[in-house]
């Protein structure tokens, strides 16, 4: 475990510290600024190359990432693996060794194995690599940027400096995630970032959604949603993927709605001060009504706002002292 | 060619002595307390060193044919004789599968060229597709006494009871690789509280027993024999104890990875440790460790599966399953029987007499074409032997490997006890720790 | 030093004074009052976090990033940056990058409360506090309570 992203490599948040996660936000909070200027672009990174090997595709997360380089003056060398001619099966070390003989400083890495990017990283040390998703694993800038969103919305709703309040928003907060959590890497993530920062963290889904050994997580399991949604300062409603809403882990995607679903109903059970959340894309209609996905306690726009200077703060931290950190 | 080793501790199955073994023309010619060196021998000095029967593996996949890049019967025979492997089993998942006796002809012709004696299993069914029997009565009459899908179990238990059914008065033993399909299908570890945190499907230990438990009940219902290839959970190993005890004839094997390593070590996603059945729990690694010295499994198997290099590099997930394990697997054995504590006729036993009788390869066997192997090293045997130096410390090194592939998980390992000297049919195939 | 300003400031109304995280700033607000006092109106005060734009980011420890915040459109307008010490110049080569991206200032001064030696760039202050020669090795904090030297750690 990493008490400060300086130099680091981003693969998982389970790896990072309260203090380093802290740092984080804090730095982001200093990014949003920048993003709220005319010249949307500050040099710290002028000179660095930053590489985003998207084996999934994702063109808002790669967006997001690309933006954030640019913004910090780094060039960026962009390929989208997913439309490009290299196979399924191509070694992992084979192609970022490509990658690195053009001379990069970082790759932005999203592949549909988990683990991948640690793998990555074994190949190239000398590389920051930064986890923009792998298989179920981690997505670890999606765990930033919402506890970002948490802390600003709240820091907000109290008059307060988001920064100087650290951690603390955080302590005791009751924050719930609901869906396919045995197959989400984001869950994955949320959890960790907000178990470290002192959240008490539940966990909603339908039996055969539920992962493994969830117990070992610091998290409660909950059978009785409606409660639980009542219990809830934040609610992360997960995306449940199509395909497995056809029978072999859910019956029917209707069933799930029913049982699992943010419909307009359920939305009456939350605390009026409830905040709602979901990493994107969503199937709306099927974990989360539109009505709620574009109503008050939603904030789903700032998550996706805040993917910038989130994102901006882990690649200065990871890359702007890093010439000196990365194992000479 | 005429040997002379000399001054070693004979492992008997019973008892130990010290004593010289004279080896003439391919079989024993006498084992006595003190031995005149004949004109123009090969001296052996096997002080400090157990000398016992050939070590025999159950279970090597050589790859050849269809995968040359990563081992071929010559490089894995080679592989196997540093190991101090006096005979192999090939396992039959090669491409195309070893499913008639045109194909185990190839190999064991090639097999009869390489440094040790190469067995083969055949394959269960057809194209290991797990649908319709294979012709084990032509592959029979080549030698062939093991058969096994290895790769995959037979899934299908109607299939698997024809498959005893017609196997049991042929005088040939089926193998199975015990894992239901449908349970651990995706899964690229052991599933679990670490492959919930780590985001891999997991393959659960129950998949492995459920298979146990229903070939044990075939077994009793068509009272044909059955070998169980690379147990791996306490539960397993159990459950086949148990049916033992009533009288059932079933056996079973360990390998070096399933006592050594546990599930821990795919923590950092190197594939190098991914294999199926997969590295398992500590408590059951455990209880796999206590089998060894307590009779729970009757052999050691190596289950080496060589990879080129490429296939090692691709994500955990989509990468091949399995690791090389003839060159250490002896080393592994006599640490997890207890080192200097260890017991030699447990070593022999799990290592070379035991493999040898469940292979149908020992000197009173019918083997065709193949020496005896697994004896009581005794005067008119077959002379295949190993020497091995219990105390010896050494480190492995990946670049020093004889196999073609490198998926080692014990690169850099200290391991205590290496081979001397490996005597196949008579001939010195490596001495001084080296090929001759 | 508010006398010195307003002496030699051409329009003292386009006076735009930037207080240099993290020493600079209260310095800055001490001067914008003095200034205030003096002219009788108050002054647009700002404050400018110089730790993106560094060119010895790979050399140090990476400063912790605060607030940056400039409230209105610098050109044509005097900007008059303040810091506690000027030491290599490296901070307000900095400050002059980073001013860029808020217009284009008519003037830039600069405004330090001590000047200590070793310049590395061509830099050079407008008004200074006080002359303080000092070693390299020294280490030196200043603020509207005093100046202290040490040896560096």
């Amino acid at each position: 475990m990493v008490d400060s992203l300086r130099g680091q490599n981003l693969l998982s948040l389970d790896d990072l510290s309260r203090d380093a996660v802290v740092e984080v936000l804090d730095t982001a909070e200093s990014f949003v600024e920048v993003n709220r200027r005319t010249i949307k672009k500050v040099p710290a990174l002028k000179g660095r190359v930053v590489a985003s090997l998207f084996y999934e595709e994702s063109t808002r997360t790669r967006l997001s990432f690309e933006t954030a380089a640019k913004r910090l003056g780094a060039d960026v060398l962009s390929l989208a693996v997913a439309s490009s001619s290299v196979k399924k099966g191509e070694s992992l070390r084979d192609t970022i060794a490509t990658i690195d003989a053009l001379g990069i400083d970082a790759v932005v890495m999203r592949h549909a194995s988990s683990g991948a990017a640690e793998q990555v990283s074994r190949f190239v040390p000398h590389v920051r690599v930064v986890n923009a998703g792998d298989g179920l694993h981690q997505h670890p800038t999606q765990g930033l940027l919402d506890a970002f969103t948490v802390r600003q919305v709240l820091a907000e709703r109290r008059a307060l400096d988001g920064p100087s309040t650290g951690a603390d928003l955080f302590e005791g907060l009751r924050v719930l995630i609901v869906g396919d959590v045995a197959h989400s890497r984001v869950a994955r993530s949320d959890v960790a970032v907000y178990v470290r920062l002192g959240a008490q963290v539940r966990i909603a889904a339908p039996g055969t959604l539920r992962p493994v050994g969830a117990e070992e997580w610091g998290v409660g399991v909950v059978d009785e949603l409606d409660d639980a949604l009542a219990w809830a300062d934040v609610v992360v409603m997960l995306r449940l993927q199509r395909e497995r809403g056809t029978g072999s882990f859910v019956p029917t995607l209707h069933e799930f709605t029913r049982a699992y679903g943010l419909t307009v109903e359920r939305a009456r059970l939350l605390r009026s001060e409830a905040i709602v959340m979901h990493p994107g894309p969503m199937n709306r209609g099927v974990e989360i009504d539109s009505a709620v996905a574009d109503g008050p306690h939603a904030v789903i726009t700032r998550q996706v706002a805040n993917g910038v200077p989130v994102r901006m703060a882990v690649l200065y931290l990871a890359l702007a002292g890093a010439r000196e950190a990365s194992g000479l | 060619m005429t040997i002379l080793v000399r001054n070693g501790m004979i492992i008997g199955s019973t008892a130990s002595r010290t004593a010289d073994v004279l080896i003439r023309d391919g079989s024993i010619a006498e084992v006595a307390e003190r031995i005149d060196t004949p004109a123009g021998a090969t001296v052996i000095d096997a002080q400090g060193c157990w000398v016992g029967p050939g070590l025999v593996d159950l279970h090597t996949h050589l790859r050849e044919p269809g995968r040359e890049e990563a081992e071929t019967i010559d490089s894995g025979a080679r592989a196997g004789a540093i190991g101090g492997y006096s005979a192999l089993v090939a396992m039959p998942n090669t491409e195309p599968a070893l499913d008639n006796a045109a194909l185990v002809s190839y190999v064991l012709e090639r097999g009869a060229r390489s440094v040790l004696d190469v067995a083969v299993a055949g394959a269960i069914t057809q194209g290991r597709l797990g649908e319709l029997l294979a012709p084990m009565g032509e592959m029979a009459r080549l030698g062939v006494r093991l058969f096994t899908d290895d790769g995959e179990g037979v899934q299908s238990a109607s299939v698997m009871r024809r498959a005893l059914e017609y196997a049991k008065p042929l005088g040939v033993r089926l193998a199975q690789h015990c894992e239901e399909a449908t349970l651990v299908a995706g899964g690229s570890m052991n599933e679990g509280p670490l492959s919930g945190r780590l985001g891999l499907i997991g393959r659960p230990s129950l998949a492995e027993e459920v298979m146990v438990l229903r070939d044990l009940e075939l077994v009793r219902l068509t009272g044909a024999p059955l070998h169980f290839l690379h147990l791996s959970t306490r539960r397993s190993l159990e459950l086949v104890a148990a049916a033992r005890a009533e009288g059932l004839p079933v056996t079973c094997e360990v390998a070096p990875h399933h006592f050594t390593l546990d599930e821990g070590a795919c923590s950092t996603y190197d594939p190098t440790f991914k294999v199926h059945p997969p590295l398992r729990s500590p408590e059951d690694v455990a209880g796999v460790r206590r089998a060894l010295v307590d009779g729970g499994c009757d052999a050691v198997a190596s289950d080496h599966a060589p990879h080129a290099p490429e296939l090692k590099d691709l994500a955990f997930d989509e990468a091949p399953a399995g690791m090389l394990g003839l060159e250490h697997a002896a080393a592994l054995t006599l640490e997890a029987l207890g080192g200097a504590e260890a017991s030699p006729q447990r070593f022999f036993e799990l290592l070379s007499r035991s493999p040898a009788r469940i292979a149908q390869l020992r000197h009173e066997d019918d083997r065709v074409t193949l020496s005896g192997h697994g004896g009581e090293v005794s005067a008119g045997e077959d002379a295949n032997l190993v020497v091995i130096d219990p105390t010896a410390r050494w480190r492995v090194d990946v670049r020093q490997l004889q196999s073609r592939a490198h998926n080692t998980p014990y690169d850099g390992r200290e391991l205590t006890g290496k081979v001397r000297a490996t005597i196949v049919r008579g001939r010195c195939v490596v001495i001084e720790g080296q090929l001759a | 030093m508010a006398h010195e300003v307003i002496e030699r400031v051409e329009d003292p109304s386009s006076v735009v004074i930037i207080g240099l995280q993290t020493g600079g700033v209260p310095v800055s607000r001490l001067l914008s009052d003095d200034l205030a006092a003096i002219a009788g109106h108050p002054f647009v005060l700002g404050v400018l976090d110089v730790a993106f734009y560094r060119d010895d980011l790979d050399r140090r420890p990476l400063p912790a990033s605060a607030v940056t915040d400039i409230p209105v459109d610098l050109t044509d307008r005097t900007v008059l940056v303040v810091d506690d010490v000027l030491f290599t110049g490296r901070t307000v080569r900095a400050a002059l990058n980073a001013l860029s991206d808020w217009g284009r200032p008519r003037e830039v001064q600069l405004a330090v409360l001590v000047d200590r030696g070793h310049r590395e760039l061509p830099i050079r202050p407008d008004y200074v506090g006080k002359n303080l020669p000092t070693s390299r090795d020294e280490a030196i904090v200043a603020g509207p309570d005093g100046v202290w030297i040490g040896e560096r750690e």
